[in-house]
């Protein structure tokens, strides 16, 4: 009996793009769940007139539509009441990302789904890469389409499981010229539009960076009110830091030698798929005025141009305040620019990178920027 | 009595020597922070800059001791917020401002870089001029606009930059772009018209 349980278990099939056979792995579980003996219903199914999918789908009890009037026409929706008084053991539900109509409880199929997983229901469901709230911005201009429906990452990140459908974009664009993705008439518009190889390179890649980046993200720490040893205690630190991807750290001043620095510090983290973060620690007291005001300011833009984040600490012990953001941010790699010469007795300390290094987790790599003009110079 | 004057000496040796070093930190530190910014702009777009424009851009700021500001220009879609991360421009970008800078700093000229973005290369270059300050702009014209600037961009460009703006001729050098992989070389004089 659903019921009796406390908080469904919620399952995403997620995928580059249209066509890659989300909705197809979703029924296809489905079945093998009903085939196991389990009580299974379709919530909301969008078979977009693929014979395939209507075929999968065979045999599935489905939870008749709610039919909305908006203006002159009528939309079907998935009728939330229905589906919780029906309350399978677990619900198939496409289009995570859908806005349902107006005047609907929720506006968004999510937080429908929400309620069902909270009634105890399993769900299943599906959603494009492109619709996650924080891809949207890169995918779109990755790719010059811009999707108006969206999730918030949140609900990818409280997912119990997320199922990467993967497929190549040669494979894909041959289901679409196949018309296993669309109705004939549609396929050249797609092929010239959206369906392009490099569209889809680029859509794949950060549909499989994005999988990656849950699985590694994902900590499980118990809920302090929760018993040990169970499920439900289990729940996503947002705030912890990553255990296996990289994140890199660069220690910058405002000034404009740092941008080399700032540069070079964001195409390792391109290459090693890192988050960037920029730090200026700033000696107490001081206002930030003049050129100095000016050159924050260049770098906060160059920060925001490339995705990093400029963080500004106040403290007069460098290491100290480094040491901490490293923990607190889970940074893997520091990155520094060249020290002026020590003067008077600043002489007798170690250099900044091992004092960097022993202030540090152990594992955290320190890497020194050269600056040009003195290599220019060497010459 | 010897003794006080000893001391006495020292003591204004000892104070002398304190003013004069202080002082001299002091002239450092204004140094390091002009308070007139000297600077000379050149705005780009695209994958290159016109080799003619940098070594203009590069002559006049190792003449007058002046900072080169290389700007690249980014469009940025209407569908997307104006201050949105751009990493594909970027990608673009940071290679050429890091040739730009390694022909700075081999001819000994001081570079500060910005990424300005813009609706469009227009709106850009209006932020920049709004949010920087220079007493120059080096542009190259050319035709077909294959610098990003239209001539109706240049004529923009007289009426509201509030420094001199250095509008290079089309030449045949304007072919010869500087690139990430582009060597060091320098490029032929070119004729410059100059226009306040």
């Amino acid at each position: 009996m659903a019921a009796a349980r406390e908080h469904g278990h919620h399952k995403i099939f997620l995928g580059m793009a249209a066509g890659v056979g989300k909705t197809y792995r979703m029924l296809q579980e489905g079945q093998a769940e009903a085939d196991a003996g389990r009580d299974v219903a379709i919530g909301y199914l969008e078979p977009h007139e693929r014979a395939e999918t209507s075929a999968q789908a065979r045999g599935l009890e489905v939870v008749p539509r709610l039919r909305v009037a908006v203006r002159d026409v009528t939309v079907e929706e998935m009728d939330l009441q229905a589906l919780l008084v029906r309350g399978p053991e677990l619900a198939l539900v496409d289009e995570l990302a859908h806005t349902n109509a107006p005047g609907l409880l929720h506006g968004k199929r999510y937080e429908d789904i929400g309620d069902a997983l909270a009634a105890g229901i399993d769900v299943f469901s599906t959603v494009n890469v492109q619709h996650l709230e924080s891809l949207n911005d890169q995918v779109a201009e990755l790719t010059g389409v811009r999707v108006r429906e969206t999730v918030p990452d949140s609900v990818l990140a409280c997912a119990d499981e997320v199922v990467l459908i993967d497929l190549t974009p040669e494979a894909l664009i041959a289901r679409l010229r196949a018309g296993k993705v669309y109705p004939g008439e549609n396929v050249d518009a797609a092929l010239n539009n959206f369906f392009k190889i490099e569209n889809l390179a680029a859509l794949r890649e950060v549909s499989l960076r994005q999988v990656a980046e849950d699985v590694e993200s994902k900590r499980l720490v118990l809920a302090a009110e929760e018993p040990l040893g169970t499920r439900y205690g289990e729940r996503l630190a947002a705030d912890a830091p990553q255990a296996v991807g990289e994140r890199l750290l660069a220690l910058v001043r405002p000034q404009p030698s740092s941008q080399r620095l700032v540069r070079r510090a964001w195409r390792s983290a391109q290459r090693l798929g890192a988050d960037l973060d920029l730090l200026w620690v700033k000696p107490p007291g001081g206002p930030i005025e003049g050129e100095r005001e000016r050159q924050v300011t260049a770098l906060r833009q160059l920060a925001s141009v490339l995705g990093a984040t400029l963080l500004i600490e106040e403290h007069d012990d460098l290491v100290a305040t480094v040491a901490r953001v490293v923990r607190e941010r889970g940074t893997t790699y520091i990155m520094v620019g060249e020290s002026e010469p020590a003067r008077g007795l600043a002489r007798l300390r170690d250099p900044l990178p091992q004092r960097l290094m022993r202030a540090t987790p152990p594992g955290v790599d320190v890497r020194i920027v050269a600056h040009r003009g003195q290599k220019e110079a060497e010459r | 009595m010897i003794d006080h004057a000893v001391v006495a000496a020292a003591l204004a040796i000892g104070l002398g020597g304190g003013y004069l070093l202080a002082r001299s930190r002091l002239r450092g530190r204004r140094a390091d922070h002009p308070d007139s910014i000297h600077q000379i702009l050149l705005p780009f777009t695209g994958t290159e800059v016109s080799r003619r424009a940098l070594d203009a851009a590069l002559r006049l700021a190792h003449a007058e001791g002046a900072t080169l500001m290389p700007a690249y220009l980014a469009r940025v879609p209407k569908s997307l917020p104006l201050e949105c991360a751009i990493p594909s421009e970027a990608g673009r970008a940071m290679p050429m401002l890091e040739a730009i800078e390694q022909r700075a700093t081999a001819q000994g000229v001081a570079v500060d870089a910005r990424v300005e973005r813009g609706r469009s290369y227009r709106h850009a270059l209006e932020r920049l001029l709004d949010r920087e300050t220079f007493d120059r702009v080096v542009v190259p014209a050319s035709t077909a606009g294959a610098t990003g600037f239209s001539g109706d961009d240049l004529v923009w460009l007289l009426r509201k930059a509030p420094a001199e703006v250095l509008i290079l001729r089309p030449g045949p050098g304007d072919r010869r772009m500087v690139g990430p992989a582009a060597n060091r070389t320098g490029g032929p004089a070119p004729r410059a018209s100059r226009r306040a």
